[in-house]
């Protein structure tokens, strides 16, 4: 079996040096394990202090702990100074020192509304096995979702088959599916088995690498525009995860919907961590309240 | 919010979707006896109102698993949908 | 005059030669990446067998998910109307046909005279199809044949989560990882195929008696968790159950009428 090498992620963490969690009233966590990467996030009175990605293990606690570590790293925090920590993503439930777990897809949307402003109404996730879209109101609550997870053509899993197959560096995709002289119809094939057979029938008839990408790119990006509009699409648009990365599918969709996704400076990857830890500000700030 | 469930693939769209603002004001859930493989269940969701959600085990096949309610020569109701008063049940297929 | 039934299928080329109601030639390749070419090799290969040649053909009928492409064929016929049409000529007392290849699944309730009722079909996914128990195979590292046989020796119930043949080659992996032997990896597989064909098939309702046919019924490992998962033990599987499409195609061919479809 083959190293999944293309899907690499990088580990890495980041801090606010200017920032100080010792003069903080509420400090919240969140937690999001995913398939392939998971994200922890530290936030100072609902503002973004801290935050690590590392790779996901083979183990749900573990991969928790590592980034939740990692975030914390050189901070002097310890996990009894966080007042509450939520876990999201599949491993949610698997995160034994989370006092709440929430969904991936209520967390996703509360993270872009930070990310992006309370204009963001449609959020599209692609990761590594699945693919989400989002419709949220101005305050980031769900209005309207789906998630697929049952068939690798919408997700980052399908870009790989072909990326095996042609040889090509995943983060090379994008940009090569873009260097074709003219609009390139997409693979008639969704299925990823068969889009491969297919791919491979295109390279023998004299087909260029970049053509065949453009090919799956522009039925990647058609499909989940097909999924966005069950949603129903509105501006403001932002997509985080994997595919954000892929500028040719970002493009396609982009022209596919007449709309043009937000830019963020911040890191898209940390969107469903963030609304964790935005869940758990809002939980604490309501229990103090009450109290 | 409306939830939807299930997935698309090669095949076709295949969601089952629920209106939660609409499924929050009913008690009994009657959906929940009415569909023959029980493929539904009560949860608290995330904004804490209790609702139903098709079972995580049954949304990856959900082709599949509604076919017995669903022959070759159409169907003309269901009984998750007739059994959902508030209506905030609907098939994409 | 000789009719000639063409199967465009999605991996093969079949060929059947009819004369005076009885097949008398048969014939399969690859196909190729020139699809009227191959249809054409397929053909001679079928007709060299009985020393005869194009200017010898009635009609000739294509089927198949590539029949719109051979230009020699007099009309076409979708792969349900052949199904039918072959299975009922070679067992008489078929009402309903199940047909696995490596692109799609079909089942077909027909009548006594090999005409569709109704029917349903399971396609464009991996999943549903003979691609399916290929691609399990290739992640397993064994040929086909043995990792069907395989199958057969294994009697544990191991669900899968996966419902696609992406995702299910990484279960497989895990599988493998964490000590799950190769037989019952391979029943596991061919359990989960089978749930989904017999979920198809119960959308048409069963009526006895039951027929399997195309490439997915040489697979003992399938037709045994089939068996299991219908509940039905007398499945009739006709022999070379891959040519039971190109059967009915000539079939249709011999009747004399023009049909498209």
């Amino acid at each position: 079996m083959r190293d999944r090498e293309f899907w690499r992620w990088k580990e890495y963490n980041w801090r606010n040096p200017d920032m100080d969690w010792r003069k903080a009233e509420i400090i919240a966590a969140g937690i999001d394990v995913g398939s392939v990467s998971s994200q922890a996030v530290i936030m100072l009175d609902g503002e973004l202090y801290a935050y690590s990605s590392i790779r996901t293990g083979s183990n749900s606690p573990d991969s928790a702990k590592k980034a939740m570590d990692r975030a914390i790293e050189g901070t002097g925090l310890t996990m009894d100074n966080i007042h509450y920590i939520v876990g999201t993503g599949y491993g949610r439930v698997n995160i034994p020192f989370a006092n709440r777990a929430i969904t991936e897809i209520a967390c996703h949307a509360r993270g872009a509304n930070y990310m992006g402003g309370p204009k963001v109404r449609t959020i599209l996730d692609m990761g590594g096995q699945d693919c989400k879209a989002i419709k949220c109101d101005e305050k980031g609550k769900v209005i309207n979702f789906l998630m697929n997870d049952k068939c690798a053509a919408g997700t980052g899993r399908g870009m790989e088959v072909i990326a095996d197959l042609l040889a090509v560096p995943i983060e090379e995709i994008g940009q090569r599916s873009l260097e074709v002289d003219e609009d390139v119809p997409a693979v008639s094939n969704v299925c990823v088995v068969f889009a491969k057979s297919e791919a491979m029938a295109l390279m023998k008839e004299g087909w260029s690498k970049n053509k065949v990408l453009a090919a799956y790119c522009q039925a990647m990006a058609e499909r989940v525009v097909t999924l966005l509009e069950r949603v129903t699409v509105e501006r403001e648009f932002f997509i985080t995860g994997g595919i954000a990365k892929n500028i040719g599918v970002v493009k396609r969709i982009e022209k596919l919907l007449g709309i043009e996704a937000m830019k963020t400076d911040y890191d898209s990857q940390i969107a469903g961590a963030l609304g964790a830890a935005l869940f758990a500000t809002a939980i604490v700030k309501k229990e103090r309240s009450a109290a | 919010m409306i939830a939807n469930y299930g997935y698309m693939d090669g095949s076709g769209e295949f969601f089952i979707s629920i209106d939660t603002d609409k499924c929050a004001a009913c008690k009994d859930k009657p959906c929940i006896q009415a569909c023959p493989k029980g493929m539904f269940e009560k949860i608290i969701d995330d904004y804490d109102d209790e609702v139903v959600a098709i079972k995580e085990i049954y949304r990856k096949s959900i082709k599949y698993e509604c076919a017995p309610c669903k022959p070759a020569k159409g169907w003309i109701s269901l009984p998750c949908i007739e059994a959902c008063y508030p209506k905030a049940i609907t098939h994409s297929w | 005059m000789i009719f000639a039934g063409i199967d465009m299928g999605a991996k093969m080329i079949k060929v059947i030669l009819i004369k005076d109601g009885n097949i008398v030639a048969k014939s399969k390749i690859t196909g190729g990446f020139d699809e009227k070419e191959s249809a054409r090799e397929a053909l001679r290969k079928a007709l060299d067998q009985l020393s005869a040649g194009f200017e010898d053909l009635g009609a000739v009928v294509s089927t198949g998910v590539g029949r719109k492409l051979v230009d020699i064929a007099t009309f076409s016929v979708t792969d349900v109307t052949a199904d039918a049409k072959g299975t009922v000529f070679l067992h008489p007392s078929v009402r309903t046909v199940i047909d696995v290849g490596a692109e799609e699944g079909r089942a077909i309730r027909c009548d006594a005279s090999g005409r569709v009722i109704d029917f349903a079909v399971n396609e464009k996914c991996a999943a549903g199809a003979g691609s399916f128990v290929e691609a399990m195979a290739r992640a397993v590292e064994m040929e086909l044949d043995e990792f069907a046989a395989a199958s057969l020796k294994s009697n544990k119930e191991i669900p899968m989560n996966a419902q696609c043949a992406v995702f299910a080659e990484s279960e497989v992996v895990s599988l493998i990882h964490s000590g799950t032997s190769k037989e019952d990896i391979s029943k596991a597989v061919h359990d989960a195929m089978a749930s989904r064909v017999t979920a198809m098939v119960r959308r048409v309702g069963v009526e006895r008696e039951l027929a399997f046919i195309g490439g997915v019924a040489k697979n003992p490992g399938f037709v045994q968790s089939l068996k299991r998962s219908l509940g039905i033990e007398n499945i009739i599987i006709p022999e070379d159950p891959d040519f039971v499409g190109a059967i009915g195609a000539a079939l249709i061919g011999s009747e004399g009428k023009i049909r498209e479809e």
